[in-house]
């Protein structure tokens, strides 16, 4: 097992797919010559050549339509938006066609088309470059949304959503791209709408995801110090959501928080938190808590950005609180 | 592509037996038999003149909502149409989860669309892109309405295909109204066509009350696309004689004068008197098909009326085409 960066994984995931599988073909802004916006395609262009690494216009909604198109007549096309912050752009074929068209057809076709979209803040691009809004493409049937927190996972559910045959709405966190870890060589493969116990605990659950594992993990480094012993559940897919993890977790320590990078209101922490209590009503010994993004659009400058953001401070507070 | 007597004649019945039905669907929903639907009258030859240059079966095609002729010439059932306007269990595009007219059929390489306009012109762009990828030698037919060209997602579709040089051909189905906004407020060229120089791809205005000629400017684009030489904008004017959809007063936006004068371009009337002129259409022979017409409506709708719906719980698949629990 190599240690590399999930950026070298998601490039190794999406190399081995291309080269086991004809039919599977990249498309977006930037991606070809110049190896996509974050470095994850560099490489590609050269050795797979202009056809199926192919750069297109500036338009994301012709993007992801022209790979609904190309994913109907039986190719696998995985379509890159720069930032996810684009996918507003091309909410309609993601929305109302990616996620209705198999159910619009009465099952006659299917859809298998990645959208690997840049997501989450931190880096100082502002509001409109930096936001988390998982949870609005969560909310509709039809799509499969998965936010891998570490570089194994990310390469095992890329290569699951290649070969999915639905679509997949594949979000990498951006400040994630140089976090290491021990990734499996080969064909390896984490299904997908499987959440994960990450680390064991017995006195708190937390439940997170994506950049937030890791704000979570340090947490649970501190705590552990104090000899708060927490354990974390990662989600590791918002659509299909798999409870089983985080329920068997809720019932062993009966106390749960939930972190998240997005805002609150409405948000996966408010999904999470009400399973919990509709399915494990007489485990709970106090109020679940939530961490989350302040609700204000992202600011630019560090200071007010970090202040923005959940730190590792808020969840130890927060597990604090519920015990 | 010289026609023979016999497909002109065919070309004329598939508009005659679109419009029959088009015009019994109205009626059904006078009557209270059906929830919704919206018509195609008075676009029948643009759409059949161009299916009659498709590879039909072979070919693709991203269709809009008043594309029933188009339809009927790729081999839908007129029982098929009566099943999808009831939401009945065996209609072929959904099952009755999608509304009437916004069709797909497999078997016949036809997308569905969503009710939102021009979204089509993208799957069709990246059908092309496919196409082109396998280095097939098919092609792709995107049709929409003139109001759909006002639309950005239209012009990324577009814009597309010219820089890649893909085989689509987009038939904008000018109907003179965007519901019940005219064209002069929807674009201030006198054409949908003259959009295509801006855009770097062909772009050709035919009359779409004559299928010949429309089934002219097609042949020609489909040849082009077919070889490699891209995609072509064709712009077929013609008039919607029927309000938007069951659900809209025309009286409201438009005269009676207005509809009345246009009447006089009416296809069938059009078509009826070339193939007179040219001695095709005997009174017979038009008596025989309007007499077909009618029974094959009438069995339709007998036929969907006892066919049955689908169950309660069948509204809950197939979201995915994988198992996908949700608990």
């Amino acid at each position: 097992m190599a240690r590399i960066t999930m950026r070298e994984a998601i490039s190794q995931a999406l190399w081995e797919e291309m080269e086991r599988d004809p039919r599977v073909f990249i498309l977006g802004e930037e991606v070809g010559v110049w190896g996509g916006t974050y470095a994850v395609t560099k490489g590609f262009y050269d050795h797979f050549g202009p056809e199926r690494v192919r750069d297109t216009p500036i338009a994301e909604a012709a993007i992801i339509g022209a790979a609904i198109g190309a994913a109907l007549t039986g190719l696998r096309p995985v379509a890159e938006l720069m930032t996810i912050n684009f996918a507003f752009s091309a909410m309609d074929h993601i929305v109302n066609q990616a996620a209705k068209l198999h159910y619009m057809f009465g099952g006659q076709m299917i859809l298998p088309l990645v959208i690997r979209a840049v997501g989450g803040g931190g880096r100082q691009l502002g509001a409109t470059h930096s936001q988390t809004p998982d949870a609005i493409f969560a909310h509709f049937p039809g799509l499969k949304v998965v936010a891998p927190g570490t570089p194994a996972d990310a390469k095992g559910m890329l290569k699951a959503a290649i070969r999915s045959q639905d679509p997949v709405l594949f979000i990498e966190h951006a400040t994630l791209y140089q976090t290491r870890g021990e990734v499996p060589e080969g064909d390896y493969i984490v299904p997908l709408g499987k959440s994960t116990i990450q680390r064991e605990g017995r006195h708190v659950t937390i439940v997170t995801y994506s950049k937030m594992l890791e704000i979570s993990t340090k947490a649970a480094d501190q705590l552990a110090k104090e000899g708060i012993e927490a354990e974390i559940v990662d989600l590791r897919s918002l659509r299909p959501l798999d409870m089983g993890p985080v329920l068997e977790s809720f019932k062993k320590t009966n106390r749960a928080v939930i972190v998240e990078e997005g805002w609150k209101s409405y948000g996966v922490g408010a999904e999470v938190a009400s399973r919990i209590y509709e399915e494990a009503f007489d485990y709970v010994d106090a109020p679940i808590k939530r961490v989350a993004q302040a609700e204000v659009p992202l600011p630019y400058n560090r200071t007010l950005e970090q202040m923005a953001l959940p730190q590792v401070e808020d969840v130890i507070k927060a597990v604090k609180e519920v015990l | 592509m010289t026609l023979s007597d016999e497909t002109r004649l065919e070309m004329y019945w598939m508009m005659l037996l679109s419009r029959r039905l088009d015009e019994r669907a109205w009626v059904l929903h006078r009557q209270g038999k059906i929830a919704f639907h919206i018509s195609g009258i008075g676009q029948e030859a643009a759409q059949v003149g161009a299916a009659y240059a498709l590879r039909r079966g072979y070919d693709w095609v991203a269709p809009y909502y008043r594309d029933l002729a188009l339809m009927l010439c790729l081999g839908y059932e007129p029982r098929e149409f009566m099943l999808s306007l009831m939401g009945k269990r065996e209609e072929p595009s959904s099952g009755g989860r999608q509304m009437p007219s916004h069709w797909s059929l497999r078997r016949a390489n036809v997308v569905s669309h969503s009710a939102v306009v021009a979204t089509q012109c993208s799957h069709a762009t990246g059908i092309g892109l496919a196409i082109k990828m396998r280095r097939e030698d098919k092609v792709v037919l995107a049709s929409l309405g003139e109001g759909s060209t006002s639309q950005g997602e239209w012009y990324e579709a577009v814009n597309w295909a010219a820089v890649h040089q893909l085989p689509v051909i987009f038939l904008v189905e000018n109907n003179q109204y965007a519901i019940s906004v005219p064209v002069e407020k929807q674009m201030a060229v006198p054409s949908a066509a003259d959009r295509a120089c801006g855009l770097g791809l062909r772009g050709v205005a035919v009359d779409g009350s004559d299928v010949f000629a429309v089934h002219q400017a097609f042949t020609e684009a489909v040849e082009l696309a077919r070889s490699g030489k891209g995609p072509t904008l064709i712009e077929a004017k013609m008039y919607r004689i029927t309000p938007h959809s069951s659900d809209d007063d025309d009286r409201t936006y438009r005269s009676r004068e207005e509809v009345e004068e246009h009447k006089k371009r009416d296809p069938l009337l059009v078509n009826r008197r070339i193939l007179e002129r040219d001695g095709l259409l005997t009174a017979s022979r038009l008596e025989e098909m309007e007499s077909r017409a009618k029974k094959m409506v009438d069995e339709a709708v007998q036929y969907a009326e006892q066919a049955p719906y689908p169950a309660a719980e069948e509204a809950a698949y197939p979201v995915y085409a994988e198992e996908v629990r949700h608990d």
